[in-house]
């Protein structure tokens, strides 16, 4: 692709591509959620939380605390999740990483994993602890192999969002 | 490092507000999401139009991928068959055998119940089914165990309902939209299932953990009752679930409770079979429920009466013969637990 612009249509094209594609990517990411997998225990990482804290990490710039707000609520009418779930999570997941980015200089490719598995971490607490309000009396062992899964698949959601993020700014 | 003093943006004000209103929004939405946490908590079914509405647009999605992985697992199925042929074989041939001497057994049983039942007049209630759909799609990302299925409230699916397989019990319907419903499976931490061992009759509550296995919860305190390859099925108890639908098989142990594993498999099952609340009034108010006739006293035979087989041919004829009530574990469960 070529980094000159022709015309008002290119230019337009790569306002929407530098817009929307890290709101459309992490949407189609939420929608993996649809699969129809039905195992027996929580395994699969939540796909669209995954996507979310990768692109904030690489890009911290593109979004403020509240795009979290509007992905959670379709994360929650999505994958069926008390109405507010996500929300809660997500936005306080960005408030969070505004803090940890105050405080560290920088960031390198190891630190940015540490952060992550430290979020899927929480978030999987936080998703364990409302559903205990909400009744569902279980472990939190049982939560342990889809924390486990999702740390490891930080650095392949890590490629998939380089390489978005490369078309993103038209390279 | 300490953050810096000064974290504006720069001089311009517009930036700065901008990122000011941006956590005034990111913090007000924090709360109404606890607000919104507080409502679900509170009343589980409140937003259940959104949620509904959310449930019918996803489903087709999921219904359309269902039957790419349907093909995929049975390939590899297929290919692990292939290699297992011959203990497999024979593993079958023993298990037919049995299982063909435990259904002349269950032949017998089920004549007798019948003819028990005319004798009780008790007529079996309604167990016909709702519909019948397909299990589409699961929370497999949350510590829940939800399932979608493809049938809504168009099908005549309601809150509340049992949904069970060929094989089992899968679960009860949690949300219904017009053309999905989300299923509260009977491995959900949420899930309590009225259930007794077929053995020998020992009730309990079947509750989920989560991690696709059982919990079985006794109702007294001390040696647990329960043994490896122990059958349950619903007791019908609470209203819900109709009696006898199998539930789990009984795997082991973890310290005082016994653990057991479903029958059926949400992933296998190829349809879900929707059944009506066994007893509507269970789940309605108390002035809804019909008042139930009291039965007449029964006139049994001497208390010295055998077992039903033994009895003689005449006293089977007399309609005022009760053998249930002379021996009470064998007839409440006629068909035994297969030997591990």
């Amino acid at each position: 692709m070529s980094r000159i612009i022709h015309s008002q249509a290119d230019l337009a094209m790569r306002d929407l591509r530098l817009r929307y594609i890290p709101v459309v990517s992490t949407g189609l990411a939420i929608f993996l959620t649809l699969l129809p997998f039905i195992p027996s225990a929580p395994l699969l990482p939540d796909f669209g939380f995954l996507m979310l804290i990768t692109w904030r990490l690489l890009r911290p710039e593109i979004w403020t605390a509240r795009m979290a707000l509007g992905l959670g609520l379709l994360s929650d009418l999505v994958a069926g999740h008390p109405l507010g779930q996500a929300m809660l999570l997500w936005t306080a997941t960005f408030l969070v990483f505004d803090l940890v980015d105050a405080r560290l200089g920088f960031r390198d490719y190891w630190m940015d994993w540490l952060i992550a598995a430290a979020a899927l971490i929480l978030h999987a607490a936080g998703a364990w602890y409302i559903a205990l309000m909400m009744g569902s009396d279980v472990d939190f062992r049982v939560m342990l192999p889809q924390i486990g899964l999702s740390i490891l698949a930080y650095p392949i959601a890590t490629q998939i969002v380089v390489s978005l993020d490369r078309r993103r700014l038209g390279g | 490092m300490a953050p810096p003093a000064n974290r504006r943006p720069g001089h311009s004000r517009r930036a700065q507000y901008g990122l000011f209103l941006g956590y005034v929004v990111a913090v007000a939405g924090m709360i109404v999401a606890v607000l919104l946490l507080v409502i679900a908590i509170i009343d589980p079914r409140g937003f259940a139009a959104i949620k509904g509405a959310a449930l019918d647009a996803t489903t087709p999605a999921s219904s359309g991928g269902r039957s790419i992985v349907g093909v995929l697992r049975g390939a590899g199925d297929g290919i692990s068959n292939y290699f297992r042929a011959g203990s497999q074989n024979g593993r079958l041939q023993r298990e037919l055998a049995a299982a063909r001497r435990e259904l002349v057994k269950a032949h017998a049983a089920q004549a007798e119940n019948r003819r028990l039942l005319r004798l009780l007049h008790l007529g079996q209630t309604a167990q016909d089914e709702v519909t019948v759909a397909r299990i589409v799609g699961s929370s497999f990302d949350s510590p829940r165990r939800f399932a979608t299925l493809s049938a809504g409230r168009s099908s005549g699916v309601r809150i509340g309902q049992p949904v069970r397989s060929p094989d089992g019990l899968i679960g009860r319907v949690l949300e219904t939209g017009q053309w999905a419903a989300r299923v509260l499976l009977i491995t959900d931490g949420a899930s309590s299932v009225p259930v007794r061992s077929v053995r020998d009759g020992t009730p309990a509550l079947a509750a989920g953990r989560g991690d696709g296995t059982i919990e079985l919860r006794t109702l007294e305190v001390g040696a647990n009752p329960f043994r490896r390859g122990d059958i349950l099925v619903t007791s019908g108890i609470g209203g819900i679930f109709p009696p006898n639908i199998p539930v789990a098989t009984v795997t082991g142990h973890d310290g005082d409770t016994a653990i057991a594993r479903p029958l059926a498999e949400p992933a296998r099952a190829d349809f879900a079979i929707v059944q009506p609340v066994y007893q509507p009034a269970a789940g309605g108010s108390l002035d809804l429920a019909a008042p139930q006739p009291v039965a007449p006293p029964i006139v049994g035979p001497p208390a010295a009466a055998g077992p039903a087989r033994a009895t003689p041919a005449n006293r089977q004829q007399d309609p005022r013969y009760q053998p249930a009530l002379q021996q009470q574990p064998a007839a409440a469960t006629p068909t035994q637990a297969p030997p591990q």
